[in-house]
C-alpha cells in the first residue's frame, strides 16, 4: 500500500476520478443499485402473477411499466456496468499490466453518462404514466399515439445517454487492449477475460449506434412529425424491429461474452489447469460476436418475413451453437483430469455453465422457425433468455464477485455462508425458471398481468421460486457488506497456484496505482 | 503522481473534474428537450442551458487536452497512438449511425427488403432536388475541401507552415459554403421533414450529415487557430489528424449521401 498517500480527497477521488479502480468501483455500486431496483419490481411481478386473477397491480399500464423497467434496468444498468464497467475496468488494466486505462477522463464520463441516464429511466418511471413499451419499445406501441406523455421520450433519452457511455467505454477499452498491454504480453497471451472484454468492446462499437440511430427516429416521429415507423406516412413499424435486433442479438452477446471470459478464469484457476484450447476459446468468442450480428431476424419469424429469409435466420443462428458448443466443452475438459477445489466461485462457475446449457438448448429449440410458431411470445421465450442471459449473467457476476471481491476491497468473504448462498440462489432460480418453459408450452403469453387458471400451478412454483431467489438475494447483499466491513485479511493471492493471471501478482487489497513499472512477460505461457 | 517519475510511456492524467460537468450536462439537456416537448408551445430555450453547458465543457476539456499535448511531457508516442486508435474507433461508430438511416432509407424504397417499401420513389406527389444542380456542387465543395485538408496535412509534415495554414484555411471556407448551400437547398425544397417517409428519411440522413459538416468544420477552425498560433510539428500533430480525418469521413458520408439518396433516389425523375 505504499502508494496510499497518492489518494485524493474524497471529491476529487470520486466526482473527478481517473484512476481505473475506483471508476470501476462506482460502476459496481452503480449496478447494485439498480439491481435492488429492478430486482425489486421483478418480484412484484411474481407476486402479482403468483395467483390467477388480479392480486396488487389493477393499473396494467403500470404493470407493463413494472415488466419494462425490470428490463432496462437489468440489461443496460446492472449487467453491463458490473461485468464491464466493474470488473472490466477493475481487471484489464491489471491484466493487460497497464498502469490504467488508456483514456482515464473518457473513463469516467463513461461512468457518470450512465448514472445521468439511470436517473433519466427513473424519471421516465414517474411521469405520465410510464413507458410501457417492454424493453423492446416496439412501434407503434411506443408511438404517440398510445403512449402520448413524455415517459416513452424520457426512457429514449435514457438509452441515449447509457450508449454513449458505452460507445466512449467500448473505443477506451480497445485501444486499452491494443495500445497498453506490457511488454511480452502479446494478444496470443492475454487472459480470457481480457479477451472477452475485447470482443464485447467491438459488439458494443458497432451496434450500439445503431440502436441510437433507431431511437433517435423514434424519438423523432414521436416530436418532429417524420414516419419511419408510422404507416400512414409510408413508415414501417418492422423497420423498428430490425435496427432493434440488429442491435438487440449482438446487445445479448454484450451481456454474455464477458461472463464467458469469468467463467473461464475461475474454472482454469481452480481446475489448477491452464485453460483446455485457449486458442480456440479466444477465437470461440470472436467468431459469436461476428456471427452474432447476421442471425437478428430470429426475433422476428412471425413479422411475416418470406419462407426464404426465415431459412436463412434459421440456419444463421444455428451456426452460433458452434463456437458456443467449443466453449462449453473446453470448459468441461479444462476440469477433466484437473484438481478441482470447489470455492464458491468455482460452484458459481458450474451453476453458470449449468445455466447456459439449459439456455443454450431451448434458444436451438427457438431458432426453428416453425417450432417458434407455437413459442413466440410465450413463457417459454421467458424462459429461454432468463436462463441463457438473466441468471447466467447474473452467476457469472457473483462468481467474479467472490473470486475478485479480495484483490479489490482486501478482505475475503466467509466461505461457508457463501456456498449456502450458492446453493439458496441455485435452486432458488431454478425453480422460478424452470416452469416458466411448462406454463410457455401451455402457451401462456409473456407480458401479462392475468392469465387463465389452467396456468395457476407452474406459476405458483415459479413465484415460491421468486421469493427463495430473493433470500439468496438478501444474503448476498449480507455477505457483500459483512465481507467489505469485517471479512479477514485477503492475501495478494488467495487461490494458490491455479491463480496465474497478473492480477495477482500485487497486492490485496490492490493499491491505488499498480503496475507502474511496467511487468516483463516475454517468454511466458499464455496468462490462462 | 508527478509525471516525472514514471517507468512507464503512459499518461497518467490527473483528477478532472469535467467528465462529470459534461454528464451533468447531457441530463440538463435531455430534461431540457422534455420540459419543450411536454406542451404544445413549450419553450426551446429550456435546452438551451444544457447545450451551452455541453459547449463550455468540450471548450475547457479540450483545452486541457492541448495543454498536455503542448507541455512535452505527456504525449509520448504510445500515448499519441492511443489517441489516434481512439480517433479511429469514434469514427467507426459514427460510420454505424448512419448505417441505421441508410437502413431506413431502403428500407423503404427496395421491396426486397421491405413489404412496406414504395413501389416508386420518390413516391406520388415528392418533387426531389435536382441531383447535377446544387447537390452536385457541394459533392465538388466537399471533395476538394478533401483535398485542401489533405494539402495541409502534406505542408505540416514537409514543414511548410503557411502551406497549412493556407490549406486549414480554404478548408474551413469550402466547409462553410458547403453548410451554406445546404440550408439554402432546405429552405428552397418542396417538401418538408413531415412529407412521409420520403421528407423523414432525408431530412434525417442529411441533416445529421450536416450535422456532422458543422462539428467537422468547427474542429478544423481549431486546428486553423492552433496552427496560427505554432501548435503542431511535423511528427506530433493527433489534433490535426483526428480533425481530418473526421473530416475525410463526413465526404465519405456525403459521397454515399449523393450516389443514393440525391442521385438514384431521384433517377428518373422528370422535372417540370
Ligand atoms: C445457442 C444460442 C441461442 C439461440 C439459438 C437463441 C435463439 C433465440 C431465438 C430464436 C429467440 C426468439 C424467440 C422468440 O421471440 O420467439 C431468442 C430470444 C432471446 N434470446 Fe436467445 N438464443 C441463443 C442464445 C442466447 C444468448 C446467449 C442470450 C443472452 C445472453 C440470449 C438472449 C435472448 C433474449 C434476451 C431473447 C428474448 C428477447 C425478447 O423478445 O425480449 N439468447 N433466442
Ligand atoms: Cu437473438
Amino acid at each position: 500500500m505504499s502508494d496510499d498517500h497518492h489518494k485524493p480527497s474524497f471529491a476529487r477521488r470520486w466526482f473527478m476520478s481517473t484512476n481505473h479502480k475506483d471508476i470501476g468501483t462506482l460502476y459496481l455500486i452503480l449496478a447494485i443499485i439498480a439491481a435492488v431496483i429492478g430486482g425489486g419490481m421483478s418480484w412484484y411481478i411474481r407476486l402479482e402473477l403468483m395467483e390467477p386473477g388480479i392480486q396488487y397491480i389493477d393499473d396494467f399500464q403500470f404493470y407493463n411499466v413494472l415488466v419494462t423497467a425490470h428490463g432496462f434496468l437489468m440489461v443496460f444498468f446492472v449487467v453491463m456496468p458490473a461485468m464491464i464497467g466493474g470488473f472490466g475496468n477493475w481487471f484489464v488494466p491489471l491484466m493487460v499490466g497497464a498502469p490504467d486505462m488508456a483514456f482515464p477522463r473518457l473513463n469516467n464520463i463513461s461512468f457518470w453518462l450512465l448514472a445521468a441516464g439511470l436517473i433519466l429511466l427513473v424519471i421516465a418511471g414517474l411521469t405520465g404514466g410510464g413507458p410501457g413499451t417492454g424493453w423492446t419499445v416496439y412501434p407503434p406501441l411506443s408511438a404517440k399515439d398510445y403512449h402520448p406523455g413524455m415517459a416513452v421520450d424520457l426512457g429514449i433519452l435514457s438509452l441515449h445517454l447509457a450508449g454513449a457511455s458505452s460507445i466512449l467505454g467500448a473505443a477506451n477499452f480497445i485501444t486499452t487492449i491494443f495500445n497498453m498491454r506490457a511488454p511480452g504480453m502479446t494478444i496470443h497471451r492475454m487472459p480470457l477475460f481480457v479477451w472477452a472484454i475485447l470482443v464485447t468492446a467491438f459488439l458494443l462499437l458497432l451496434a450500439l449506434p445503431v440502436l441510437a440511430g433507431a431511437l433517435t427516429m423514434l424519438l423523432t416521429d414521436r416530436n418532429f412529425g417524420t414516419s419511419f415507423f408510422i404507416v400512414e406516412g409510408g413508415g414501417d413499424p418492422l423497420l423498428w424491429q430490425h435496427l432493434f435486433w440488429f442491435f438487440g442479438h449482438p446487445e445479448v452477446y454484450i451481456i454474455i461474452i464477458p461472463a464467458f471470459g469469468i467463467i473461464s478464469e475461475i474454472v482454469s484457476t481452480f481446475s489448477k489447469k491452464p485453460i483446455f484450447g485457449y486458442l480456440g476459446m479466444a477465437y470461440a468468442m470472436s467468431a459469436i460476436g461476428v456471427v452474432g450480428f447476421v442471425v437478428w431476424a430470429h426475433h422476428m419469424f412471425m413479422t411475416g418475413l418470406d419462407v426464404d429469409t426465415r431459412a436463412y435466420f434459421v440456419a444463421a443462428t444455428m451456426v452460433i451453437a458452434v463456437p458456443t458448443g467449443v466453449k462449453i466443452f473446453s470448459w468441461l475438459a479444462t476440469m477433466w483430469g484437473g484438481s478441482i477445489e470447489f470455492k464458491t466461485p468455482m460452484l458459481y462457475a458450474f451453476g453458470f455453465i449449468f445455466l447456459f446449457v439449459v439456455g443454450g438448448v431451448t434458444g436451438i429449440t427457438l431458432a426453428n422457425a416453425g417450432m417458434d410458431v407455437a413459442f413466440h411470445d410465450t413463457y417459454f421465450v421467458v424462459a429461454h433468455f432468463h436462463y441463457v442471459m438473466a441468471i447466467a449473467a447474473i452467476f457469472a457476476m457473483f462468481a467474479g464477485f467472490f473470486y475478485w471481491i479480495g484483490k479489490m476491497c482486501g478482505r475475503q468473504y466467509n466461505e461457508g455462508l457463501a456456498k449456502l448462498q450458492f446453493w439458496i440462489f441455485f435452486i432458488g432460480v431454478n425453480i422460478l425458471f424452470f416452469p416458466q418453459h411448462f406454463s410457455g408450452m401451455a402457451g401462456m403469453p409473456r407480458r401479462i398481468p392475468d392469465y387463465p387458471d389452467p396456468y395457476a400451478g407452474w406459476n405458483y412454483v415459479s413465484s415460491i421460486g421468486a421469493l427463495i431467489t430473493a433470500i439468496g438475494t438478501f444474503l448476498f447483499l449480507y455477505i457483500a457488506w459483512t465481507t467489505i466491513r469485517s471479512g479477514e485479511k485477503a492475501e495478494a493471492n488467495p487461490w494458490g497456484e491455479g491463480a496465474t493471471t497478473l492480477e495477482w501478482s500485487v497486492d490485496s487489497p490492490a493499491p491505488f496505482h499498480t503496475h507502474e513499472i511496467l511487468p516483463d512477460m516475454t517468454g511466458k505461457a499464455p496468462a490462462e | 503522481m508527478s509525471s516525472d517519475a514514471k517507468n512507464h510511456p503512459f499518461h497518467m492524467v490527473e483528477p478532472s473534474l469535467w467528465p462529470f460537468v459534461g454528464a451533468f450536462a447531457a441530463l440538463t439537456t435531455a430534461i431540457g428537450f422534455v420540459i419543450y416537448k411536454a406542451t404544445p408551445d413549450g419553450p426551446l430555450l429550456a435546452t438551451l442551458p444544457g447545450f451551452l453547458l455541453i459547449v463550455f465543457t468540450f471548450y475547457i476539456w479540450g483545452r486541457d487536452i492541448v495543454r498536455e499535448a503542448n507541455n512535452g511531457v505527456d504525449h509520448t508516442e504510445p500515448v499519441k497512438h492511443g489517441l489516434r486508435m481512439g480517433m479511429v474507433l469514434f469514427i467507426t461508430s459514427e460510420v454505424m449511425f448512419f448505417f441505421a438511416f441508410f437502413w431506413a432509407y431502403f428500407n423503404a424504397n427496395i421491396p426486397f427488403l421491405s413489404f412496406a417499401a414504395s413501389d416508386v420513389w420518390p413516391p406520388e406527389g415528392i418533387v426531389p432536388l435536382e441531383t447535377w444542380d446544387l447537390p452536385f456542387l457541394n459533392t465538388m465543395i466537399l471533395l476538394t475541401s478533401g483535398a485542401t485538408v489533405t494539402y495541409a496535412h502534406h505542408s505540416l509534415r514537409a514543414g511548410n507552415r503557411s502551406g497549412l495554414t493556407k490549406g486549414l484555411f480554404l478548408t474551413v471556407v469550402l466547409g462553410v459554403l458547403f453548410t451554406a448551400l445546404q440550408a439554402y437547398e432546405y429552405m428552397h425544397a418542396t417538401f418538408s421533414i413531415t412529407d412521409g417517409i420520403y421528407g423523414s428519411t432525408f431530412y434525417l440522413a442529411t441533416g445529421f450529415h450536416g450535422f456532422h459538416v458543422i462539428v467537422g468544420t468547427i474542429l478544423l477552425i481549431i486546428c486553423y487557430f492552433r496552427a496560427v498560433k505554432g501548435d503542431f510539428t511535423d511528427n506530433a500533430h493527433v489534433g490535426f489528424e483526428a480533425a481530418a480525418w473526421y473530416w475525410h469521413f463526413v465526404d465519405v458520408v456525403w459521397l454515399f449521401l449523393f450516389c443514393c439518396v440525391y442521385w438514384w433516389g431521384g433517377y428518373g425523375f422528370v422535372h417540370g
